[in-house]
């Protein structure tokens, strides 16, 4: 295991989360078409950083290093990585990254396009969870707990645990989907509303699940205890979200705190998902069915 | 191994997501000028001697409507150009609840084609602001924007029905030209740099149309005998129709009344 390595792809995965506020900031501001062209700015490196142009080139200068990191990334991975499948994960992540920085590129040329944008919100995502998972596999917890945590455990029940967790990672993205398409205009909030709905009850569904049959286990209990909390918070936000703009609908301008609960809505809601990926990750690494069908139940406590 | 099946069923919804976002792309319009062809069409000419008109006056009834303030602080150079608080021109009531800012237009009754004035219409943006705040021209006419500030500005229309564009205007550059060919009502107009700035472009198909000056009035000239729906039109109150009959080369009385309610 290479510490570095790890401390690498956990900085690019906060600089990642840094380039989806940053987009939220250019979404929230109304600078999305601020700068008409691309890939330069006003056909320079650097344009005059005014108004809606200190987002929207902010943006694309942030965007720029994470590729470069991405890039560095996957190098990294694919030099010192024994694991095939994490170097291609790297690999993919190049992949994704030269992708969105094209569909962020045709956004703004075809001027905002709903479908595109709406691509280029729920790419960074997906684009998202692939760092914080390649920042997960080269943790020590992970290698931890292949070496310590010993055979897998159970997974009882109809569904299986996986099977929910499975369930809630596209019911998450579904709904950021959605809240990405409400946010370009695309959608009434009333989708967005149901959806909440449905991932809260999914995600309450699965910490009973874990809480009942895997309280002993913190490598599932606290990622599900994180993900559980994180939607708390993220409902107070959307309300709180939905609130402000009910109220500032009239404003001359978006206002600061308007501004503020949308990104930190939009922030969250990524979280989210690569929580809820991390807890698939886990329940997929130490869960499985064929245990389940001899009731093993002489796993060793988790450390 | 399980964690490969979860790897799998997580990276291949990534790929076909970005096959699918990539194909879209391709999709888009072009960001092309509106010109519209031209074509060998047979203009109505209204006789001046029975020509009538349409006037009136539009106020606002009851208490003033407050307009959100600006804040320019974020942008010094357009902040620096105004001595006092600026404010947002949604509902301008002058003396006597006088309305400006009102697109007063025969919204039915008016047959053939129009030609079309060689003469173009102006928006400037001027202290970060759109001036008029609310304009009309005929389709297919020209639309001309300035830019008087020390500072670079975005002109980005969001029509429903014409053709969508965005084009920067750095200060002192030569005046953006541009015509939209499709009738449409309040099209606003904003500048993406600047996200107070907004305006409103009425296309109209036909050249009967005002908007109403500082003291709400309005006038209509040059309309040929006929009955016709006129419609007041304000970006924030409901429209208002009223039927009006014009007789040759007789001036008739429209007056309308807007209410927040």
């Amino acid at each position: 295991m290479n510490l570095y390595l790890h401390r690498f792809a956990l900085f690019t995965a906060f600089s990642t989360l840094c380039l989806i506020i940053a987009g939220a900031l250019v979404t929230s501001n109304e600078a999305g078409l601020s700068v008409p062209d691309w890939p330069l700015s006003y056909g320079q490196w650097m344009p005059p950083m005014i108004g809606g142009v200190f987002y929207e080139h902010g943006h694309r200068m942030i965007a720029s290093f994470v590729g470069l990191l991405t890039i560095v990334l996957a190098l990294w991975l694919w030099k010192a990585e024994t694991r095939g499948w994490i170097k291609k994960l790297g690999l993919a992540a190049i992949v994704a990254v030269i992708a969105q920085g094209v569909l962020g590129g045709l956004t703004v040329i075809y001027l905002l396009p709903v479908a595109i944008s709406v691509s280029h919100a729920c790419l960074a995502q997906l684009f998202f969870c692939m760092i914080v998972s390649l920042a997960w596999f080269t943790s020590p917890s992970w290698h931890k707990q292949h070496k310590e945590l010993g055979p897998r455990l159970p997974d009882r029940g109809t569904p299986s645990l996986r099977a929910l967790c499975l369930t809630a990672n596209v019911a998450v993205f579904l709904q950021l989907m959605m809240g990405a398409a409400l946010r370009h205009k695309g959608l009434d909030i009333i989708h967005h509303l149901f959806g909440a709905v449905a991932v809260a009850v999914l995600l309450v569904w699965i910490l009973s699940r874990v809480v009942t049959e895997y309280a002993g286990r913190p490598e599932i209990l606290r990622w599900t205890l994180l993900l559980n909390g994180l939607v708390m918070l993220q409902l107070v936000l959307g309300a709180g979200t939905y609130w402000i703009r009910e109220i500032t609908e009239t404003a001359a301008q978006p206002l600061l705190l308007m501004v503020l609960l949308t990104v930190a809505h939009v922030a969250t809601g990524a979280l989210i998902l690569a929580v809820s990926v991390i807890l698939s990750i886990q329940v997929h690494a130490r869960l499985d069915h064929s245990t389940a069908d001899m009731g093993n139940q002489g796993v060793p406590a988790a450390t | 191994m399980e964690i490969m099946s979860f790897l799998k069923i997580f990276t291949c919804p990534t790929a076909a997501f970005m096959l699918f976002t990539v194909g879209c792309g391709g999709g888009g319009e072009e960001a092309t000028s509106e010109e519209s062809a031209t074509e060998a069409v047979e203009y109505v000419k209204v006789d001046p001697a029975t020509a009538g008109s349409v006037s009136g006056k539009i106020v606002f009834d009851g208490e003033a409507p407050s307009n959100p303030r600006i804040n320019m602080s974020a942008e010094p150079d357009c902040a620096g150009l105004h001595g006092g608080a600026v404010h947002a021109e949604t509902s301008v009531v002058g003396d006597g609840g006088a309305l400006t800012n009102v697109l007063v237009w025969v919204k039915s009754g008016i047959e053939g084609k129009f030609e079309v004035p060689s003469t173009s219409v102006s928006l400037s943006q001027k202290g970060c602001i759109y001036t008029p705040h609310v304009l009309a021209l005929q389709s297919g006419q020209v639309l001309s924007v300035t830019n008087e500030d020390p500072t670079t500005h975005n002109v980005h229309p969001l029509p429903r029905v014409n053709r969508e564009w965005n084009k920067s205007q750095t200060a002192n550059a030569s005046a953006i030209e541009r015509k939209f060919s499709r009738q449409e009502i309040m099209l606003p107009v904003k500048c993406n740099i600047h996200p107070w700035m907004r305006s409103y472009i009425n296309v109209i198909d036909h050249p009967f149309f005002a908007v109403t000056a500082a003291d709400g009035s309005f006038e209509i000239k040059g309309l040929p005998p006929g009955t016709y729906t006129i419609e007041a039109q304000h970006e924030k109150f409901d429209a208002q129709e009223m039927s009006v009959t014009v007789g040759a080369s007789e001036s008739k009385q429209a007056d309308f009344t807007f209410s927040a309610g």
